[in-house]
This record gives structure tokens, C-alpha cells and sequence, in this order.
């Protein structure tokens, strides 16, 4: 135990008492990328059976049960977890503080993931199937109709919302109490701003979401009428709770990327990042309106028309701090220096992917439009534009472009650049063709749909086939890095990179800043 | 915000490794394994629920102890002087931020109170917006806050229709609000009120006390804080005996039994865990001598935690008992 200090114990304790935020962001790493190979595999699943009208593979309410699993494990297991990995490993060196601000605590929130996720993925062979009523659960479809695996679905959203609460409590401690001397607010990288802001998020809206679940199984088990109409009261209550969580969900995911988008370009634009000040604001915005706009998700439910116009019009202001960022980056690469390694591609494909997504966002906050796209599949399109082209394409440029700082190893950049152009144009084989038979009418969350929308289908199968298989590729690359990649010392891996993470050796020492470093 | 300057640096305290963590998640997720089990046992099962209740009991010890072993340390760590000012304020920003997570739990349960008593009950009688499907579905149903009648029994009686997957509506002869201005004296939450107002003015002298290095002052009103508490939860099971065994109001109620019960059952549990709070503090002040008159963050976290519940109360008090 000498010199535990200096360098991580052996063997498996290593991983299961740590208190190091490296090794706990790592663990969060590894573990979200398991839950995207997991989440990936159920949308296959999907895509398979879609590949052509009429029923082939699954039963319809299998179907059911794997959209409704793909949703819950990629926002909750794939994303959330994989930047609040990237949060772990990066907070502390960008302010240069010794480690998390509540470490103990800190391996705790993530420890409770992994069982939370096993006892969902168990509700698969549970009597009566997985829960099979959509991501959103909506009831009464999660209450009076569900499958008795409903039970173990709400408890392991209790104990991942109780994962998300802490995680988000230790951030908020660590930026607000443990940057170094002359760090100040408006110096954090911006990647530090993003996530102060998510974690703010998490903890007002995570609660929520536990007690949505927590009427629904008071609801299922008590007999209480909190979703149900005969009693007094209303499913629509549901919809509300539940998205008074999810809008804010929303920006939990994508506010962290923006801030991995917002390190990278000016690495490879070798500017400094255009308008920092009003970047912060802009995030700040965002957060604000996303709790008052969330029942843009229900136009169709029957709202009071005062209710539709509020929140179409509070949902089109979103744009303007949205369309702020976008400005900024652009304007950051305007006559920089660019150069494309494979980070700097994948935020590329943010931006323009991005953007896209956004802009069909606006498309679906009006009201009267909306009661044509709702629940169609221009709806899925839209969300996964914004979900796998925002959130996964700036995950895969953070591991591109912090990898070598984690491990020492360069990866192979032509494996890189393949790995992007192929998710690209995958990506966009799979989602571009549905917003057109999502226009056209086809639902969502259906398992057979009719003859008319049988070859944009096909398309988007393949498409799909063709992203997943790229996956794999990334999956390779990082290990082949890890195991084989040409090693690097250079405590700048990136010639044009700014901040306090490329000031320390490379690979990372074990414990970063055992003193504050000096701030300028 | 002070940051403190390169001169006057002191160390960090990073804990070593821990089993803290894996230990607590055994048991957070041996309990909720079980509580689960119960449930669906109780459900969708033969209702026999013995060994389920097994594995939630087993769970929560595991649970329960390992949080005990962890704030023990944690106390520990800091009577041995490993913890710098830097990282209590951490520990301050940490409880600070649960609380703020703890009240937009509570506001996920008010704001159901107040779109079912503002918009669902309107719309269910006919009325406004929603009111287009009344004829249809609910004819007849007249909206009263408290809710004397569900939709279910204008229309159809009690029994029609199950809810959600167990039981029957229950109609209840009297709710919980006030009725009787001759015998005021005689209304529960009234003086549950009190109580909890009270106990919050007899924890801040405790602090005061403890300010000015006063500790026969601090235990004593330290101590009489969680006996109110106590009295507070005596009252509540008092209260929630009358409705189950007197006013016939159940969680089978309607929404107003559902938000009656969970909006207080809720606050009533938090009050149990403050007490608890409280309670550990006491017996650390009179039996170890722990505490200062600047060093005292465990009481300090217990008594904001206290003070929070106590202002949830009002809000329970003016918006489910009196308005």
C-alpha cells in the first residue's frame, strides 16, 4: 500500500474500490460503449424486420419491446453515461483540480449503473416479456396494460436516476469548488461550462422523472388514480411529468457535446473559439427554455390552444441561442488554419448533421404542422439526427481526439478517417429517407407498414447495417490503439490545442495536479 | 467564492480505495431486487410474498449498514484532520444541491396536485377545453375539490372498474380538510403544524447555542427538536389510522386519496429520515462530545435538511389541508 499513491493497485480491486476519477471515467467509458453495442444490436433487430413489408422475424410484441429497450438503453446507458465518462476524466485536468470533488461517492454512482441495466435487460425473459410500451412509457399503456416486468423497469430507473443525481451533484462541487487559483468562471473551457450546466439540469430534473415512475407504481400496485381518468385523474398528467423530465433530457445529452465540439474546432481551426462569452450565455439560454417548453411534445393530446401557441412559440426561441452556437463555430473556422484529422471530421459532420436536425426540430415546434408529422417517422428521423449525428458523432471526436492523452498511443488515422466516412454516409442512408415516409405518413414504432414505403425502408435497413458495421470498426480501432498504437509522449498531442489537459504529461499520471497549477 | 492562492495551499484529502461503494450497491440493489418481487408478487402473483420480503430485508440491512460504516468514516476522517476547508465545502455544496434534488421531487407531486385540481377536474365535469368528452364518458359527474365522488362512480358505481391492475374504487365518508370551526382545536394538522414549526425554531436555538460554545444548551434543545419530531410522526400514524379506520379514505380514493397520502406520506417519511438526522447528532453530541462551536457541519447538514421538510409542511398544510 506504499505507494498507492503514485500509481493504481492490481488486478480487479483496482476497478471495484477506486476512488480515482480516471479510473471511474474509464469505467464509464467502457461500460456505455458495451450498452451502444447492446442498444445498436436491438435497433438491428429493428431494422431487419423492417427491412420489408409483411411480418418475418419478430413477433409484433417483441417489436415493441426492443424499440422500447433501444430508446431506454441508448439514452440511459449509451449517452448519458459515456459523457458523464468523458466529464470524469476531463473536469479535473481542464481546471486543474487533484481528482473529483467527492470521490467515494463518485465510484458509487457509477457502481449502481451496471445492476440497474442488468435488471432491465433481465425484464427479456421475464413471464409476460420486457416492457413494451415505448422509451417515453407513456400510461396508461405503463400502468393499467403493462406487463408485470413494468415492476423492475421503474426501480431501475429509480436507481439509474439516483446514478445521474449523484453523478451530477459531485460535477456541480467539483467545478464550483475545485478549480485552480485564477480560474475563474469565464476562463473554464467550455467543454467545463456545458457540463456545469447539464449537471444543473440533472439534478432539478431527474427527481421529476423518479417521481413519474413513482405515481406509476403506486398506480400499478396501490391503487392510487393518478393516470387514470375514472379516478379523477388524467393519463395526459403522465405525458406532462414525464416530459417536464425529457425536454430537459434533451439538452442533458446534446449541451455536453456542444462542449466537446466547442474544444475541438479551435484545435483544428488553430483559433481561438469565436465569442466564448456569448457561447456561455447561449448555453445558459438553452438550459432556461428547455423547462418551459416541453409540452411541444403533446400538441396532439388536446391542449388548450393558448397552452399550443406558449409553447411553439417558446419552443422557436430555442433557436436563437442554438443558432448562436452555430455561428460561433463556423466563425471560428472562418480563414483558420483547418486541418481534418479524424476529430476534427466528426465534428464536422456534428455541425452539418446537427444543423439538419435542428432545423427539422423547428419544423415539428410548429403547432398546426406538428398534427401532420406527430409521432411519424420525420419525428424518428428528427431525433436521431440530433441524438447519433449530435450526441455519437461528438462522443466518437472526444475519444479521437483525448485518446492519445488517456493512453499515450496514437490511433491510426486512416482506420479514423474510414470509420468516419463510413458512419456518415450510413448515418445519413438510414436517416435521411425517413423523414420522407415519415411526411408521407408512416408511423413510428410499427412492425409493417404498407407497400408504398417499402423502399425508403430498405434503404434505411442497409443504411443501418452499413453504421453498425462501422461500430465495430471504432471499437477496433480504440482497442488496437490501446494494445498497439504508435506511443506518443508529446505533452501536446495537438500542435493547435489550448488548455490545461495538454499541459500534463502524456499518458495522464495517475493523479493529475497534486498541487494547483498556475492559471494565466 | 474564495479561491484560496498558491501560498496558503493545503492538500486535498482524495480517500483511498474504498469498498464503500460496491458494498452499498449490493445492498441498494438487493433491496429494490426484493421490493420489486414484493410488489409483483403482491400483483400480479399468488400474493404470497415471504421470500421476496426475505431478499428486500436482506438488502436494506446490507444497504443500511454500509451507509452507517460510511458516515462513520467520514466523521472519522475529519476528527483526525484529513479534511481540508477545500473539501468541506464540498461536503456543504454536496447536501445543499440533494436538497435542491429532494425539492424537485416534492414539486413533481405538487405540480400533479395542481394541474388535477386546476385543469383535470374542470375538464372532467364538462367544463373548458377538455370538457368535450363529459357526455361521452363521465356524464353526470359534478367537480368538487376535495373530490367527494370519482368519475367512475357518478357513472358507474364503485365497482365498475378496476384500477389499474388491482382493487376498487373506495369512496370515503370525510376528507381531510377542515370542517369544523366550532372545534378547530380538535383538527390534527393544526397542531401538526405547530409541532413541526416549533421544532424549527427549537433547532435553530440548538445552533445558536452551539455558536457561542454553549453544549448543555445545544443537546438540550437538540433533544427536544427530535422529540417534537417524533410527536410528528405519532400524529401522522394517528392521523392515518382515523382515515383508513374512521373517514374511509384510502389510497383507493380517487386522485384525492392518491395525492392526499403520497404528498403527505412522502413528507412524512422525510420528516422520519430528518429525524433520524437529528437524532444521530444528538447521541454524537452527548455520548462522543463531537461538535464545536466552528466545526459542526453534520448538525449544520441535518438541521438544513430539517428546515426543508418543515417548509415543505406549509406547503402541504396551505395546499392540501386548508385551500
Amino acid at each position: 500500500m506504499g505507494d498507492h499513491h503514485h500509481g493504481p493497485a492490481k488486478g480487479l480491486s483496482r476497478w471495484l474500490f477506486t476512488t480515482n476519477h480516471k479510473d471511474i471515467g474509464t469505467m464509464y467509458l467502457w461500460f456505455s460503449f458495451a450498452m451502444f453495442i447492446l442498444g445498436g444490436a436491438f435497433a438491428m433487430i429493428i431494422r431487419a424486420e423492417l427491412f420489408q413489408p409483411g411480418m418475418q422475424l419478430v413477433e409484433p410484441a417483441f417489436f415493441n419491446q426492443m424499440t422500447t429497450l433501444h430508446g431506454l438503453v441508448m439514452v440511459f446507458g449509451a449517452i448519458m453515461p459515456s459523457f458523464v465518462g468523458l466529464a470524469n476524466w476531463m473536469i479535473p485536468m481542464m481546471i486543474g483540480a487533484p481528482d473529483m470533488a467527492l470521490p467515494r461517492m463518485n465510484n458509487w454512482s457509477f457502481w449502481i449503473l451496471p445492476p440497474a441495466f442488468l435488471i432491465l435487460a433481465s425484464t427479456l425473459f421475464m413471464e409476460g416479456g420486457a416492457p413494451a410500451f415505448g422509451w417515453t412509457f407513456y400510461a396508461p399503456l405503463s400502468t393499467t396494460y403493462a406487463p408485470p416486468s413494468v415492476t423492475f423497469f421503474i426501480f431501475s430507473i429509480h436507481v439509474l436516476g439516483m446514478s445521474s443525481i449523484m453523478g451530477a451533484i459531485n460535477i456541480i462541487a467539483t467545478v464550483m469548488n475545485m478549480r485552480a487559483p485564477g480560474m475563474t468562471y469565464m476562463k473554464m473551457p467550455l467543454f467545463v461550462w456545458t457540463w456545469l450546466i447539464t449537471a444543473f439540469l440533472l439534478v432539478a430534473v431527474m427527481p421529476v422523472l423518479a417521481g413519474a415512475v413513482t405515481m406509476m407504481l403506486m398506480d400499478i400496485h396501490f391503487g392510487t388514480s393518478f393516470f387514470s381518468a375514472a379516478g379523477g385523474g388524467d393519463p395526459v398528467l403522465f405525458q406532462h411529468v414525464f416530459w417536464f423530465f425529457g425536454h430537459p433530457e434533451v439538452y442533458i445529452i446534446i449541451l455536453p457535446a456542444f462542449g466537446v465540439v466547442s474544444q475541438i474546432i479551435p484545435t483544428f481551426a488553430r483559433k481561438p473559439l469565436f465569442g466564448y462569452d456569448s457561447m456561455v450565455y447561449a448555453t445558459a439560454s438553452i438550459a432556461f427554455l428547455s423547462f418551459i417548453v416541453w409540452a411541444h411534445h403533446m400538441y396532439t393530446v388536446g391542449m388548450p390552444v393558448a397552452g399550443e401557441l406558449f409553447f411553439m412559440y417558446a419552443t422557436m426561441l430555442i433557436a436563437v441561442p442554438t443558432g448562436v452556437k452555430v455561428f460561433n463555430w463556423v466563425t471560428t473556422m472562418w480563414r483558420g488554419a483547418m486541418t481534418f484529422e479524424t476529430p476534427m471530421l466528426f465534428c464536422m459532420g456534428f455541425l452539418v448533421l446537427f444543423t439538419i436536425g435542428g432545423f427539422t426540430g423547428l419544423m415539428l415546434s410548429i403547432a398546426p404542422a406538428d398534427f401532420q408529422y406527430h409521432d411519424s417517422y420525420f419525428v424518428v428521423a428528427h431525433f436521431h439526427y440530433v441524438m447519433v449525428a449530435g450526441a455519437v458523432f461528438s462522443m466518437s471526436a472526444a475519444v479521437y481526439y483525448w485518446l492519445p492523452k488517456w493512453c499515450g498511443k496514437m490511433y491510426s488515422e486512416t482506420m479514423g478517417k474510414t470509420h468516419f466516412w463510413i458512419s456518415f454516409i450510413g448515418f445519413n442512408i438510414t436517416f435521411f429517407p425517413q423523414h420522407f415516409v415519415g411526411l408521407a405518413g408512416m408511423p413510428r414504432r410499427i412492425p409493417d407498414y404498407a407497400l408504398q414505403f417499402a423502399d425508403f425502408n430498405m434503404m434505411s435497413s442497409i443504411g443501418a447495417f452499413i453504421y453498425g458495421a462501422s461500430q465495430i470498426l471504432f471499437l477496433y480501432n480504440v482497442i488496437a490503439t490501446i494494445v498497439s498504437g504508435k506511443p506518443t509522449d508529446k505533452e501536446k498531442v495537438w500542435e493547435g490545442a489550448e488548455g490545461l489537459e495538454w499541459t500534463v504529461a502524456t499518458p495522464a499520471p495517475y493523479h493529475t495536479f497534486e498541487r494547483p497549477p498556475a492559471v494565466r | 467564492m474564495t479561491t484560496q492562492s498558491s501560498a496558503e495551499y493545503e492538500k486535498y484529502y482524495v480517500p483511498e480505495k474504498s469498498k464503500l461503494a460496491v458494498c452499498a450497491t449490493l445492498g441498494l440493489v438487493t433491496s429494490t431486487f426484493g421490493a420489486a418481487n414484493v410488489m409483483n408478487d403482491m400483483t400480479f402473483g399468488d400474493g404470497t410474498t415471504g421470500s421476496s420480503w426475505g431478499i428486500f430485508l436482506v438488502g436494506l440491512f446490507i444497504f443500511s449498514a454500509t451507509l452507517f460504516g460510511w458516515f462513520r468514516m467520514a466523521i472519522k476522517e475529519n476528527l483526525a484532520g484529513l479534511n481540508s476547508a477545500q473539501l468541506k465545502k464540498s461536503y456543504v455544496l454536496g447536501m445543499f444541491w440533494f436538497i435542491f434534488s429532494e425539492v424537485m421531487f416534492f414539486l413533481a407531486f405538487f405540480g400533479a396536485l395542481f394541474y388535477v385540481r386546476n385543469l383535470v377536474g374542470p375538464w372532467l365535469s364538462g367544463e373548458g377545453d377538455g370538457g368535450r368528452m363529459n357526455h361521452l364518458l363521465w356524464e353526470g359527474f359534478q367537480y368538487a375539490w376535495p373530490m367527494p365522488q370519482t368519475p367512475q362512480e357518478a357513472v358507474g358505481g364503485v365497482a365498475n372498474q378496476p384500477i389499474a391492475n388491482m382493487g376498487t374504487f373506495q369512496s370515503y365518508e370525510k376528507s381531510m380538510a377542515f370542517s369544523d370551526a366550532a372545534a378547530w382545536y380538535l383538527w390534527l394538522p393544526l397542531w401538526n403544524t405547530i409541532i413541526l414549526l416549533s421544532s424549527s425554531v427549537t433547532v435553530h436555538i440548538a445552533h445558536l447555542g452551539l455558536l457561542n460554545g454553549n453544549k448543555s444548551k445545544f443537546n438540550l434543545w437538540l433533544g427536544i427538536t427530535v422529540v417534537l419530531g417524533m410527536v410528528f410522526v405519532g400524529l401522522q400514524a394517528l392521523e392515518y389510522y382515523e382515515a383508513y379506520a374512521h373517514f374511509g379514505l384510502t389510497l383507493n380514493s380517487g386522485i384525492y386519496g392518491s395525492t392526499f397520502f403520497m404528498l403527505t406520506g412522502f413528507h412524512g417519511f422525510h420528516v422520519l429520515m430528518g429525524m433520524t438526522m437529528l437524532l444521530i447528532q444528538w447521541l454524537r453530541s452527548v455520548r462522543a462530545g463531537h461538535f464545536t462551536a466552528d466545526d459542526h457541519f453534520g448538525f449544520e447538514a441535518s438541521s438544513w435538511y430539517w428546515h426543508f421538510v418543515d417548509v415543505v409542511w406549509v406547503f402541504l398544510f396551505l395546499f392540501v389541508y386548508i385551500l
